[in-house]
């Protein structure tokens, strides 16, 4: 009998069902889905082209035959040309920033958003969340789906929110020890930020009354939720989505801790090699696919996340019997080839948590002046790592250097710089910067 | 005597010094002495103020990395030889200096050396033993205020 930190609940009997009677339920429901995109300009050509009706989906395997969808695909249909419904039936709008020029939208019937509250609700009752509770939300509300799925996610549990949304941390902190939330929300990079500018107020954050966190909005490591549970003194919880298939919700971890649940009644996952496009094996790593089995405004067939993860269909000590996916390493395009080597910003994250006390705020500068990359990785200084004594300083540089050249394989020029120089990240983390192309 | 010298973390840019001075010229604390200690791309000013304590808290309260070390003054002859005498014994003791640097001017024919050891009772027992005076200075404590 394996023992959870607290009680193991399952929100909904779904979460539980057998793979005979998944599989036909995803059969069925793809079915549908590609019924329903039939009239989406883009999917009609996609389905004439490779001679693709709804009743030639008649298995699993069948998925196969349709081509994979990009973030391309949908920036060529800016702004709705993926809707599958009449446009009046759109109950809600919400967006993924664009790193260059325009959002991507997405949008949700009613059926959408009951769905999205539900998928929510699963994750955060799996992780804990009781209806007694009292959630802060510390994501953005507004076209990012961080703040407003979180929202009606712990509603749809019973609990109370106080949405906090972004920002003044100070202000953040006097909510959360006067209305003493017991769970926080937000990306894990804020949880650490709120943490160390208690300190800076001389508040004990452990003394806060929360007693777990639910994080997610970008990739973040295990040394990272280790750091986070030390310093706030909660029980971390990972959870994974992405605006295109619904936002969060998408999967989300159990009190088991050993990867996030994909809610496999509603979304089909496979794991692909970013390369050949092939399915990778069992517990392989590989680029995450998604399908929408139930999804009415925006139903999406085979989209490539650009997510690099892994999957595991081995059984979970809490009884849900869907397939798990471990935390996402980086994206396939944030994905950086340095000299050769291929190495994820959260690497990087990785190898200073392990230096000790090694602050994890840092930006990665690549410089191209010629073909051999020069890398920098600027750490912001911390109060209880600075030393007085020149060798001790170098020393730590040369921990960091090791401890980065040990897990990327990359020898990286390690610049100290004072803190918070670093700009902070309270939507996804831009951790990245290319300063000239060759 | 001890000092508590406050040590500044400091990037090698233009201005990333005038920060630490302007926060003590405003607050109207003098700069008894101080040193420079320089790597590539970053550095650590070294600093010997009155009212430490308040100078500290000012740093930080600007976004400085501020570390407090106890430091020793002696107080050197401003004639030839005059830092070799308190050099020697140590030498011959072995014990190992960290860095040093002077504060000048603070008396007749005499400044004061700063030091850091490894181990500064070790450092402080071995100077006694060879007659040098380790204790208060008069002057330094009266620019310390």
């Amino acid at each position: 009998m394996t023992s959870f930190p607290f009680e193991n609940r399952i929100w909904d009997a779904a979460e539980t069902l057998d793979l005979n009677n998944l599989q036909k339920l995803q059969v069925e429901r793809l079915r549908q889905t590609v019924e329903r995109v039939a009239n989406v300009p883009f999917y009609k050509n996609v389905f004439a082209r490779e001679k693709i009706s709804p009743d030639s989906i008649r298995t699993l395997e069948d998925l196969r035959r349709i081509p994979f969808t990009t973030k391309a695909d949908l920036r060529e249909h800016y702004p709705l040309g993926f809707l599958a419904v009449p446009r009046e039936k759109i109950a809600r709008v919400h967006g993924s920033t664009g790193t260059t020029g325009k959002p991507t939208f997405v949008a949700y019937t009613h059926r959408d958003l009951e769905l999205w509250a539900d998928l929510c609700a699963r994750f955060l009752v799996a992780g804990g969340l009781r209806a007694e509770h009292l959630v802060h939300i510390a994501f953005g509300f507004g076209l990012f789906t961080g703040g407003f799925g979180l929202h009606y996610g712990v509603e749809r549990v019973g609990a109370g929110v106080v949405p906090a949304a972004s920002g003044n941390t100070e202000r953040q902190l006097m909510l959360l020890q006067d209305l003493a939330a017991e769970v926080l929300v937000c990306t894990p990079t804020y949880a650490l930020h709120i943490a160390e500018v208690a300190g800076k107020c001389g508040l004990n954050a452990r003394e806060l009354p929360l007693k777990f966190g639910h994080f997610g909005g970008e990739p973040w490591t295990d040394e990272m939720r280790a750091a986070i549970e030390e310093s706030l003194g909660i029980f971390a919880f990972n959870n994974y989505g992405l605006s295109e298939i619904i936002g969060p919700g998408v999967s989300g971890e159990c009190p088991a801790r050993t990867g996030m649940h994909i809610q496999e009644d509603h979304f089909i996952v496979e794991c692909i090699n970013p390369e050949t496009l092939e399915t990778v094996g069992e517990g392989e790593e590989g680029e995450l696919v998604f399908t929408t089995l139930t999804k009415e405004a925006m139903p999406i067939l085979r989209y490539r996340t650009r997510d690099i993860s892994r999957l595991h269909h081995s059984p979970c000590p809490c009884g849900r019997t869907t397939v798990r996916m471990e935390r996402v390493v980086g994206r396939s395009d944030d994905m950086l080839i340095i000299r050769g080597v291929n190495v994820f910003p959260s690497q990087i994250e990785e190898a200073l948590l392990k230096v000790e006390g090694a602050t994890p705020h840092f930006v990665i500068e690549i410089d191209r002046p010629t073909s051999l990359d020069e890398v920098t990785v600027r750490v912001e200084m911390h109060p209880e790592i600075f030393s007085d004594e020149m060798r001790e300083m170098q020393a730590l540089r040369n921990r960091i250097d090791r401890e980065i050249h040990k897990i990327t394989g990359i020898r990286a020029r390690i610049e100290l710089v004072k803190p918070e120089t670093l700009e902070r990240f309270t939507g996804k983390a831009k951790r990245v910067v290319i300063k000239s192309q060759p | 005597m001890i000092l508590h010298q406050l040590s500044v973390f400091v990037e090698n840019q233009p201005g990333q010094l005038s920060l630490p001075c302007r926060i003590l010229a405003d607050a109207k604390i003098p700069i008894i002495g101080l040193t420079l200690a320089d790597a590539d791309q970053f550095g650590i000013l070294r600093l010997i103020v009155p009212h430490w304590e308040q100078a500290k808290a000012l740093l930080e309260k600007a976004g400085c990395v501020v570390k407090v070390t106890e430091v020793i003054a002696i107080e050197a002859k401003q004639v030839p030889g005059g830092l070799l005498e308190i050099l020697q014994p140590l030498e011959e003791a072995g014990i190992n200096v960290e860095y040093l640097y002077a504060i000048d001017d603070i008396g007749e024919s005499s400044g004061a050396m700063v030091l850091r050891f490894e181990d500064s009772a070790a450092a402080i027992q071995c100077l006694q033993d060879h007659g040098i005076n380790t204790s208060v200075i008069p002057k330094l404590v009266k620019e310390l205020g």
